[in-house]
């Protein structure tokens, strides 16, 4: 017996396949399914012809030697007739009957011991030598045809010649010219893959910890110290920037002469150990008065500037270098060449380095100063002065954004969109500033996790192919674009991967090491990295992978490595060569596959 | 500033409300005098690992304050915590070693508190701490243990090496979260043991919650039962008679011990 509440779930059940065949249906015209298309003989012909095609992969090839096959003939005839001279029956040869005959007549054409199945042309040479088109021939399974064909109206008292050429091969198989274009382009595939992995890896580790919520949730700010680091952001990247500027003006100053840098490469690191040694000892019972401690931070600073100039100094004597080496390497070229082009990128990048490392000094610093001013002063004092750096602060972000904006789309009263920005900043920190209270923490990890989180995903939603297009037009075709694609796609991939990881750490350890006394850098290093490292290299591992995967085909939107190769062999309907560069990939994927499987299983 | 107030800590009101409005802590007062062993007793959930969190502020108290030596540790900031954390060793039930690090290492933690941060970055000691952590790995027992993995070790030698770890902060104060409750009772004398010569031969306060009453009886020196976040008891082990017992523990407890 039914009651109402089963025949509702069965009405609710049959609605529901309903709706699933209706969807079907649609998705069946959308997608113009045409099994009629799959039957016709024309498509089975070309499937077959590109499946036998692929089976034949092209890696193996024979040199080949042109061979002449003559047959004479006398146009017209002469009295006595003419009788040719017996052909070479160890090879393939032609028999034209009769051998003398008035211009215009048909001949018969007979060929023996042709290449089995194979065709070709016959041609008429008359003793001018210029080649006349007679007639093709189609040999069958014993590599004899016979064919009857019209001879040129052409009178020479001397003999003229039916003539075909074929090819002969001669000599060992070797490696075909596209077996090596592929080898080399799968070589640079995984390379591809291998160098976006490892930058891509060393970008996501800083960035993972940004991205877990049991690091970033605890953080707290009140509202000064936040304003005040915001503030200082743009002044910290200036100073990081002008220091480094500096820097590579006194290397230059320096690089005039050869000895004075080399003599600085090895003193100034001396002179920095001893001021670090100085300036950070390993453990202090008491805290020291407030003479040592800023005479401590000058040193810092001092130590700074000199590391910076070491890296300047090393950047460029590399460069030199490597290229002085380049040239008596011989083979090993490429080793120079990495080295200079390891100090270029050591050089270009480190006015970037030095500019991030001054906000984050200068951030952490005016950071403490908020803290303490929140702390210390009286709550009246302490709002006046929020309410100061808030408008200011969103004055800035507004500026920024504003700047940001007229540089896309060059508005044509750019200043005014500035101010007008500047100004709406400035009223919504005023009102931040007037409505929270003074000393109230505000949850600036959650932000910056929660930023940080959605630029991934939006990262991660553009897929490394679309990248790879946007950096093929930035830094040209080949494989400089594959590579900055899949590194900013493993970034964001990894990033998040990696965040998870953080996320899903024993909290036991961490809270043990906490209650130490350790600061947040010790309690990452010693509770959190050993715990994570595993999984870190688990999930590079599997990236790698992915992107020897994704390498193979990133070429067919000018990434570079054996896509660009393979796109061109289809287009061209090169079946047999593209074949092989399948097989390539195959190969490498699978290995790589089971590669990765197996390294994973030991670190695990 | 060390303070030589006989009282190490002096806890006031101390309340803890984590969602909603049931208290875990609730008006939490007593004080602490140096060099007691005092042991914290009460069903689970009654609030005793919430207390001890409280203490070195792993967990912020909602309302109430915490003074260490002197020190109102629930308005201290970062640095003045971090100087509070360090002389309060901490030993926890499920022993909390960073598995995959050494045992040296794990030790060697218990300095972090002292050691500059930034020679975290190249994960580098003072000569001396290491001495220092050989020395008291040797006290534990596991001298022959510093360069294994710490999951390699049994129950009872991670505690060990849990307290070793807390020993290297010079502790003024030892907290331990029921840390024989993971432990069978042979081992769980053992850990005792060596909580009791810190307590006696270095004159180390602490505060250890704990479940069996007979390890309370035996090493105790006073008593502080929570039930529902609030104190019901205070006072000499040997004073926990039937009747209290059953306010402690419920009407439908068995006494076992």
């Amino acid at each position: 017996m039914k009651n109402a509440a089963d025949w509702r779930r069965s009405l609710t059940i049959g609605l529901a396949v309903l709706a699933g065949l209706v969807i079907y249906a649609y998705g069946f015209q959308v997608t113009k399914i045409n099994l009629g298309e799959t039957r016709s003989e024309r498509r089975q012909t070309q499937l077959v012809r590109i499946l036998r095609a692929l089976a034949k992969p092209d890696l193996i090839a024979y040199d080949a030697t042109e061979v002449q096959i003559n047959a004479a003939v006398l146009v017209p005839c002469p009295a006595g007739g003419f009788t040719p001279s017996a052909p070479d029956s160890s090879g393939p040869y032609l028999v034209v009957t009769p051998a003398c005959t008035a211009p215009g007549a048909e001949v018969k054409i007979e060929g023996f011991n042709f290449d089995p199945d194979t065709s070709g042309s016959l041609s008429f040479i008359p003793p001018s030598g210029v080649s006349l088109a007679m007639a093709t021939y189609q040999a069958d399974a014993s590599g004899h045809f016979v064919l009857t064909a019209k001879l040129p109206k052409r009178e020479s008292e001397e003999p003229q010649y039916v003539r075909t050429i074929t090819s002969r091969t001669a000599g060992g198989p070797h490696l075909s010219q596209n077996a090596k274009d592929t080898w080399e382009k799968i070589i640079e595939t995984v390379f591809l893959a291998l160098l976006a992995t490892t930058v891509g890896t060393a970008l996501s580790i800083p960035i993972s910890f940004l991205a877990a919520s049991n690091v970033m949730k605890p953080i707290a700010s009140s509202l000064t110290s936040v304003a005040l680091s915001l503030l200082a952001l743009p002044v910290g990247m200036a100073l990081g920037a002008g220091a480094a500027g500096q820097m590579a003006a006194v290397r230059d100053l320096l690089m005039q002469s050869t000895l004075v840098p080399v003599i600085g490469l090895v003193a100034s690191p001396v002179i920095l150990f001893s001021l670090v040694r100085w300036a950070l000892p390993p453990e202090e019972a008491v805290r020291p008065a407030l003479g040592m401690r800023l005479a401590r931070l000058a040193a810092l600073l001092v130590s700074a500037l000199i590391g910076l100039l070491i890296v300047y100094l090393l950047s460029s004597l590399s460069v030199n270098l490597g290229r002085g080496i380049a040239l008596s390497l011989g083979a090993f070229g490429f080793l120079g060449l990495f080295i200079s082009g390891m100090g270029d990128i050591l050089g270009t990048s480190l006015g970037l380095i030095s500019a991030l490392a001054g906000a984050g000094v200068l951030i952490g610093a005016t950071g403490r100063l908020g803290e303490f001013l929140a702390a210390r002063l009286p709550t009246a004092v302490n709002k006046i002065i929020n309410i100061i750096l808030t408008a200011a602060t969103g004055a800035m972000l507004g500026g920024g954004i504003a700047a940001g904006l007229n540089w896309l789309y060059q508005f044509k009263q750019a200043n005014a969109v500035l101010w007008w920005f500047a100004a709406i900043g400035s009223g919504l920190g005023l009102i931040t500033a007037l409505r929270l209270p003074a000393s109230t923490p505000l949850p600036i990890g959650s932000v910056i996790y929660t930023l940080t989180r959605t630029v991934l995903n939006a990262l991660r939603s553009v897929e490394a192919l679309v990248m790879a297009i946007v950096f093929a037009v930035w830094v040209g075709i080949g494989p400089f674009a594959g590579t900055l694609a899949l590194a900013l796609h493993t970034v964001a991939a990894l990033a998040k991967l990696y965040s998870e990881q953080v996320e899903s750490i024993m909290p036991g350890p961490l809270e043990a090491v906490q209650a130490t006394g350790a600061t947040r850098l010790q309690t990452i290093i010693y509770a959190v990295l050993p715990q994570i490292i595993p999984p870190y290299i688990s999930f590079t591992l599997y990236r790698w992978d992915i992107n020897v995967r994704m390498s193979t085909i990133i070429g067919f939107v000018g990434g570079g490595g054996i896509g660009f190769l393979l796109q061109q062999n289809i287009n061209l309907l090169n079946y047999r060569q593209a074949s092989a560069q399948m097989l390539a990939i195959a190969i490498v994927v699978a290995s790589m596959d089971y590669l990765s499987a197996k390294l994973r299983e030991r670190v695990i | 500033m060390p303070s030589t107030d006989q009282v190490i800590l002096k806890i006031e009101n101390l309340t803890k409300i984590y969602t909603g409005t049931v208290p875990a802590l609730d008006q939490v007062s007593f004080e602490v005098p140096r060099g007691q062993f005092l042991a914290i007793i009460g069903l689970s959930g009654s609030g005793k690992s919430t207390l001890l969190r409280c203490i070195n502020r792993l967990i912020d108290p909602t309302s109430g304050t915490v003074i260490f030596n002197g020190m109102d540790v629930t308005r201290a900031n970062d640095d003045e915590l971090r100087r509070v954390r360090r002389q309060i060793g901490m030993v926890f039930q499920h022993f909390n070693l960073v598995h995959r690090s050494s045992v040296l290492t794990n030790v060697l933690a218990g300095r972090l508190g002292y050691v500059n941060p930034a020679w975290a970055l190249i994960n580098r000691f003072p000569a001396k701490d290491v001495d220092k952590a050989l020395r008291q790995l040797q006290r534990v027992g596991l001298s022959d243990k510093a360069s294994d993995r710490a999951d390699e070790l049994s129950g009872g030698q991670q505690q060990r090496v849990g307290i070793a770890r807390a020993l290297m902060q010079e502790p003024a104060m030892i907290l331990a979260d029921e840390p024989v409750a993971s432990l069978d009772p042979v081992l769980a004398h053992s850990i005792m043991q060596h909580l009791e010569q810190i307590n006696k031969e270095d004159g180390v306060t602490v505060l250890c919650s704990l479940h069996f009453l007979d390890l309370v009886h035996r090493y105790a020196t006073r008593v502080i039962a929570l039930n529902a976040g609030r104190v019901v008891f205070d006072g000499l082990p040997k004073d926990i008679d039937d009747h209290r017992f059953k306010e402690i523990y419920g009407k439908e407890a068995e006494r076992v011990g």
